[in-house]
């Protein structure tokens, strides 16, 4: 079995930042492995270590920066990797599901895998559909918010867990092939060892173009234009309490007296 | 094309809350569009939705009778022959889990684009302004589309509609293909049981990934002793393992409503708020003061926890 994990290098932002226009200032800006992709790539990795996945390839839409988060992903134990760059993805402020889903699916149909896993969401834009849209486009089947994951695929079929709302699961049965959004919590990924990492410094990371992998540029053009960024106004009457941690604890120890719901 | 079609959620046999509040984003959208609010009940006991979902506002009930529970084939396949018949200007389905896994290939199938856990909406009849958040709720952002569209929208964020209404309330007559189910849904688990009931405790104790690693929770679970307070936590905390799922707060968790909720290095994501916004006094122990958590906090130290927490258990001679 051949398993295809989406990884994005989602930005990360600071405490404290500046706003510029439809974008947060470059320097309160970090750059992380997106903590779902994380999840999804430890699944593939286990699924081929216990010897149901025969190779793991991730698929990253980035600029060459993003090389080291792709790198982590190898160190982790995915096999290769593809990374998807254009110079008409440079401007493009928010790319939407619909363009993500059209690189992705060139990917997919290229590498044909049985297995396509992404994670739920992304920590940076939050739309949480790119996965079910890619199926839709693949013909797959799919699963959306997966937090366990039977790793026998009897008769071709990957039997799942769906992390519902209010502490409940349901217990969903998938054919193959298909996507799988994993949630966190599904296992515990691992660190990447040092010889992980030396070892992913060898690995194949394929560079690709729009036009390498048959995608017209038009096809990326976002439906959806970001208007306005701006820091959400609190609706809260906060009571701050300031001094040092003895002042903040005794104010706060006073409270829980007041209210009756400490000795 | 300025109708909007808004699909409901339910599951065992109960409508879940947000089928009442699409009702008030749908009319409030119908209303700048001028056209009608259909709402669709797919699966389950549909006539008896129908009548519950009858409130002020409802221009017309499309009733699905196609299996149990929910299917994401049967939805998608449901809402894209509504769409087909009806022709409007809007999807709507709520950002629940079970949106999530059928929205996304609804609007892939009819080629319309999608945005997602919506907290506000607005139209003048072409361009729809969607207002969402972004990196974990730190900025809010408004996103223009021209034409039609998949919105997704998050729960709470509009009030339930309430009133009786009269809608029309017609059988839509799906031509389901079975051979394009190709997942079947064979049971649902409980999964936050165990011995501790965190909806029933007075005082929460509530911990976050500001407690950095699984050696320093005993420090929340001194402080609770010192308080006679029970420990819950945010999801990190319970992915990583250092806490139980019964002790998990948020949406994929319990929903808890203490005397006081006291949220320590808890940075206050959506799904968590979900959780415990309906606590009586919720009092937040975080270094950021920009967290969201501080928007619905009583009370808040901006401070380290681990100077904060160990006083306070002091305090209470802990």
């Amino acid at each position: 079995m051949k398993i295809l994990v989406t990884v994005k290098e989602v930005a990360t932002v600071e405490d404290e930042f500046e706003i510029e226009g439809t974008t947060i200032a470059d320097e309160y800006l970090g750059a992380d492995l997106n903590e779902w992709d994380d999840y999804a790539i430890e699944e593939a990795v286990q699924l081929q270590e216990d010897g149901i996945a025969d190779e793991v390839v991730t698929v990253t839409i980035g600029p060459e920066d993003c090389e080291q988060t792709i790198r982590q992903a190898l160190a982790k134990g995915a096999d290769r990797a593809v990374r998807v760059w254009d110079d008409a993805l440079e401007d493009v402020d928010l790319l939407d599901v619909g363009a993500k889903t059209e690189i992705l699916q060139a990917v997919v149909e290229e590498e044909d895998p049985d297995l396509v896993l992404t994670g739920v969401q992304a920590g940076d834009d939050s739309f949480a559909a790119t996965g079910v849209s890619l199926a839709e486009d693949l013909d797959f089947e799919w699963g959306a918010v997966v937090n366990h994951l039977e790793h026998d695929f009897d008769d071709g079929i990957a039997s799942v867990r769906r992390e519902l709302e209010g502490g409940v699961e349901e217990l969903t049965e998938i054919e193959l092939p298909a996507v799988l959004t994993i949630q966190t919590g599904i296992n515990e990924p691992r660190y990447a060892s040092l010889r992980g990492i030396r070892q992913a410094q060898r690995k194949e990371l394929d560079v690709q173009s729009l036009a390498d992998i048959g995608v017209d540029e038009s096809a990326i053009e976002s439906q959806l234009e970001l208007t306005d960024m701006y820091e959400p106004e609190s609706e809260s009457d906060v009571t701050i309490w300031e001094g040092s941690a003895e002042e903040t604890a005794s104010e706060l120890g006073d409270l829980l007296r007041e209210k009756g719901v400490a000795p | 094309m300025t109708d909007v079609l808004a699909v409901t959620d339910h599951r065992r046999g109960d409508l879940r809350d947000v089928s009442y509040e699409i009702i008030t984003a749908g009319r409030q959208l119908a209303d700048e569009t001028g056209g009608d609010l259909h709402l669709a009940v797919i699966s389950g006991t549909v006539d008896e939705f129908a009548d519950k979902l009858d409130r002020d506002g409802v221009d017309v009930i499309h009733t699905v009778d196609e299996g149990e529970e929910f299917n994401h084939n049967v939805y998608t396949q449901a809402v894209v022959q509504l769409y087909d018949d009806l022709a409007p200007q809007y999807v709507l389905t709520p950002n629940s889990v079970n949106g999530l896994d059928y929205a996304p290939a609804v609007a892939n199938r009819l080629g319309l684009p999608i945005v997602t856990d919506t907290v506000d909406l607005d139209t003048d009849g072409e361009t729809l302004i969607a207002t969402r958040e972004m990196y974990g709720g730190k900025v809010e952002t408004t996103s223009e589309l021209a034409d039609n569209a998949v919105v997704t929208i998050r729960g709470a964020e509009w009030p339930a509609a309430e009133g009786t209404g009269d809608a029309a309330i017609e059988a839509f007559d799906a031509d389901i293909d079975e051979d394009a189910i190709g997942s079947s849904v064979n049971g649902f688990e409980e999964v936050a049981g165990g011995d501790v009931d965190i909806s029933e405790a007075d005082v929460l104790v509530s911990v976050g990934r500001g407690i950095e690693e699984e050696d320093n929770i005993p420090i929340i679970e001194d402080l609770a002793d010192a308080l006679d307070a029970t420990v819950s936590s945010s999801r990190p905390i319970v992915d990583n393992g250092w806490l139980p799922k019964n002790r998990q707060v948020g949406q994929s968790g319990k929903v808890v409503t203490p005397d006081v909720y006291i949220a320590i290095g808890i940075s206050g994501a959506v799904q968590h708020v979900a959780g415990m916004k309906g606590s009586d006094t919720i009092v937040a122990i975080n270094t950021d003061p920009n967290a969201p958590i501080m928007d619905i906090a009583d009370y808040a130290i901006h401070d380290d926890l681990f100077d904060v927490v160990p006083a306070l258990t002091e305090e209470f001679g802990g």
